[in-house]
């Protein structure tokens, strides 16, 4: 693909007149002070090389152009920028890169560094990150900027999460199309054909613009497909030239902006709602079962409705907040087997939900499957997924069959769903579905009394249990309008077990793909938009997680994100150590560990990281390690203050595994 | 809390291995503390055999050892199993005494953070 207009006759070509690459045949004259370093040997031209570039060639990607041509007329990346600005972007976290050098500049200096702020971070898959927890509180997309190549590489795998967590990023990648003029050495390593190729299979949609007009509709376009249910991360590539290059009119017309109109999320079938309300209003002990169901607080309100008009216990896959857990009829996932009409809502596996793999090497290391459900059991789905499923990367899990499949949104099928359940339930069937409710009030009772002596145990230990951790942090912010915005690393679930969760912004669920990593960007990302709502952000932020990107943490104090984050160190990536536990057992043989805790290759001890250290050499207050539970509590009330000032805070615990 | 899942229970009544009497001699609580380290156990019920999300209880109040024995040896289960190639009768019977020396969890109804 190339431009309308390639010739480099004013511009853009002589905009990078600075640029020069040892050897190469090129009508333009290098700055004086580089030309000696450039002079090309005696004889004739050498051919290109494919050795890595010169120091030239290096020195045109890291040093400032030194005579750089005015270009005339509008940047093409001022009009981008007003492109953005119609929409409601309100940060673009990023990490800078020179193929989106024109857009970055239009964006701090013609768009005045608002709407969108550029938000300084250390790494590409931090800023996806950012973007991902942000969207979970927000319920507003962000933009990141990265380079085409490298750049999006990096950000790959936060993209990945966010496709599996239906979460919207606009990702651009900034890219040089043009092989015969953008300038050799480092800027074409950082060109592709296909930049968005190496995300195609885990974006909702990707565009590559070749015209002014084309970038309108295409990031007008790309925010539309990312906010239709099921939300998805989506892909422009960002040419250098049409960055760079002064606006044009687009056949005699100056280009345009259209006007952004969100599209209404897909609704299940009228007729399938009404067989799935049959269903469950005839149901002796329905079973609602939700994973990312409630896109919004009013989600919540809606499947409330929904379970109290069934009386149906409501097993929460914690996906989102769907559904408060101080409510009588929220079940534990040990309830699915006691539902003869199970409705599930925007399960991301309805495989996994009503059947069970145990990984114990049996039927040739594969292991064994079984029905978690009682046979005759009918299945009512509905989920938006189905209407967006690729091929490649199998986070549509295995195949199960669905009695009432519907392809549409949860949240937006609720509604018709209750109205039509009202219709279906008789009067005769009042009675039975009212004492339906009386023994989810007592199994909740009893579920709850379990769970408090579970957490009992171990209480005074130290490294600290999971359980104490969690409620001596819960205790510090209790008064607070607090939001947890990340669990990651497996702390036996005990907020979702314990903690009072009945707000939408209360939990946010995880990753989606189980990238580690996502913990700690995703947590600024959610503070971010706590801080502009005023409310007060906790993240339990597991060790592992951590230690993949932590300059996320530099860019938490740069721009002043309050953060409570506690640290569930149990210095290993545990859930490894467990899997090559196992695997030694397996095989009948001692599990080698190299001199740590867990086997090799599991553990991150042996040096023990001094995390309080490292968040502290960024600007955090920070303190530890802690592995007295005694003195969690008053570190917390420290801690607390820091935050309500403004400031992040962390604080490393030294903790059970689980 | 028995942390042998009924079918499994059933299963070695049935084989008669929680009938064979085992020659397991009262181990030492100190070692079985440091075996049960070195051989990953904490890692599923962790380091004071309380459980969670990844294992079960195991203390306070374990099971009888030979019940232990027949379990850990036999287990089809989630828990993968330790032959007593990598774990021998000694060292689970120490990792039973450490476990059955551990006293008594409070009572949550006494712990104020967990009646908030």
């Amino acid at each position: 693909m190339t431009r309308k207009d390639s010739a480099p006759k004013a511009g853009r070509r002589k905009f990078l007149t600075g640029f020069v690459a040892a050897g190469a045949a090129t009508a333009v004259t290098p700055p004086a002070a580089l030309a000696a370093e450039a002079a090309p040997p005696a004889g004739p031209p050498r051919a290109p090389s494919a050795l890595p570039p010169s120091a030239l060639v290096a020195a045109a990607e890291t040093q400032t152009p030194r005579e750089l041509a005015r270009v005339p007329g509008i940047p093409g990346s001022d009009f981008m920028v007003d492109v953005i600005k119609t929409l409601d972007i309100r940060y673009c976290p990023s990490n800078c890169a020179s193929s989106y050098r024109a857009i970055h500049e239009s964006l701090i200096n013609y768009g005045g560094n608002r709407m969108p702020e550029f938000l300084s971070c250390t790494h590409e898959e931090s800023a996806v990150g950012m973007a991902h927890g942000y969207f979970k509180v927000a319920g507003k997309p962000l933009m990141t900027l990265c380079h085409g190549t490298v750049g999006l590489q990096h950000a790959s795998m936060g993209i990945y999460n966010a496709w599996c967590d239906r979460v919207p990023v606009i990702v651009v990648g900034g890219n040089d199309m043009d092989a015969a003029h953008r300038p050799p050495g480092v800027p074409t390593f950082h060109s592709a054909q296909d930049i968005n190729a190496l995300v195609r299979d885990f974006t909702k949609w990707d565009d590559t613009p070749v015209s002014l007009q084309h970038f309108a509709q295409s990031f007008v376009r790309a925010y539309k497909i990312a906010m239709t249910p099921p939300y998805g991360p989506v892909m422009i590539s960002l040419d250098a030239g049409l960055q760079q290059e002064p606006m044009k009119e687009h056949g005699g017309e100056k280009p345009y902006i259209p006007r952004y109109v969100p599209t209404a999320p897909p609704q299940g079938d009228s007729g399938a709602v009404k067989e799935a309300a049959r269903l469950l209003a005839a149901a002796h002990s329905p079973l609602i079962i939700a994973d990312r169901a409630a896109r919004t607080p009013n989600g919540v309100a809606l499947l409330v409705q929904l379970a109290e008009l069934l009386q149906a216990r409501v097993i929460d896959q914690q996906g989102r907040m769907n559904f408060p857990r101080t409510h009588y009829l929220i079940a534990p996932p040990s309830a699915v087997g006691s539902g003869d009409v199970i409705l599930g809502l925007e399960l991301s596996d309805f495989w996994g939900t009503v059947n069970s793999h145990t990984d114990n090497g049996a039927n040739g290391g594969i292991g064994a499957d079984a029905s978690r459900i009682k046979p005759g059991t009918r299945l009512i789905g509905i989920s938006s997924v189905e209407l967006n499923t690729k091929a490649n990367y199998q986070d549509f899990q295995r195949f199960q069959v669905v009695d009432v499949p519907m392809a549409g949104d949860a949240e937006a099928t609720l509604p018709a769903l209750i109205e039509a359940v009202k219709s279906a339930i008789s009067n005769q069937q009042k009675a039975a579905i009212a004492k339906r409710g009386e023994a989810a009030r007592k199994a909740h009772a009893d579920n709850k009394a379990r769970t408090r002596a579970a957490a009992a145990l171990a209480w005074d230990a130290s490294p600290v249990s999971t359980a104490r951790l969690c409620m001596e942090t819960y205790a510090a912010v209790k008064d607070l309008d607090w939001s947890l915005v990340a669990s990651e690393g497996n702390v036996s679930n005990w907020p979702n077990r314990l903690w009072p969760i009945e707000k939408h912004h209360q939990w946010l669920g995880r990753s989606g793909g189980y990238g580690v990593g996502y913990g700690a960007p995703a947590s600024v990302g959610a503070a971010l938009a706590n801080r502009d709502l005023g409310r007060f952000s906790v993240a339990i932020q597991s060790d592992g997680d951590l230690m993949y990107a932590p300059g996320v943490l530099w860019t938490a104090v740069k721009h002043r994100i309050p953060l409570l984050s506690v640290m569930h160190n149990n210095r290993a990536w545990h859930q490894e150590t467990m899997h090559v536990q196992r695997l030694s057992n397996f095989r009948n043989r001692v599990a080698n560990l190299g001199g740590d805790l867990g086997p090799v290759g599991t553990s991150i001890m042996n040096p023990d990281i001094e995390y309080h250290k490292l968040a502290e050499s960024m600007g955090w207050w920070a303190k530890g390690p802690i592995k007295d539970p005694a003195q969690l509590g008053p570190a917390l009330k420290e801690a607390v203050a820091v935050v309500k000032s403004g400031q992040p805070a962390l604080l490393n615990v030294w903790t059970q595994p689980r | 809390m028995n942390v042998i899942p009924s079918a499994a229970r059933n299963l070695l009544f049935a084989t008669g291995v929680l009938f064979v009497p085992l020659a397991l001699a009262a181990g030492s609580a100190e070692k079985g503390k440091t075996v049960y380290v070195k051989h990953g156990c904490w890692q599923c019920h962790g380091y004071m055999g309380q459980g969670g999300i990844a294992g079960k209880k195991l203390a306070p109040e374990p099971m009888p050892l030979e019940a232990m024995s027949a379990f850990v040896r036999n287990t089809n289960g989630a828990m993968p199993p330790y032959q007593e190639a990598i774990l021998s009768d000694a060292d689970l019977a120490d990792i039973h005494a450490w476990l059955q020396s551990l006293p008594k969890a409070r009572d949550y109804k006494q712990i104020p953070l967990l009646n908030p």
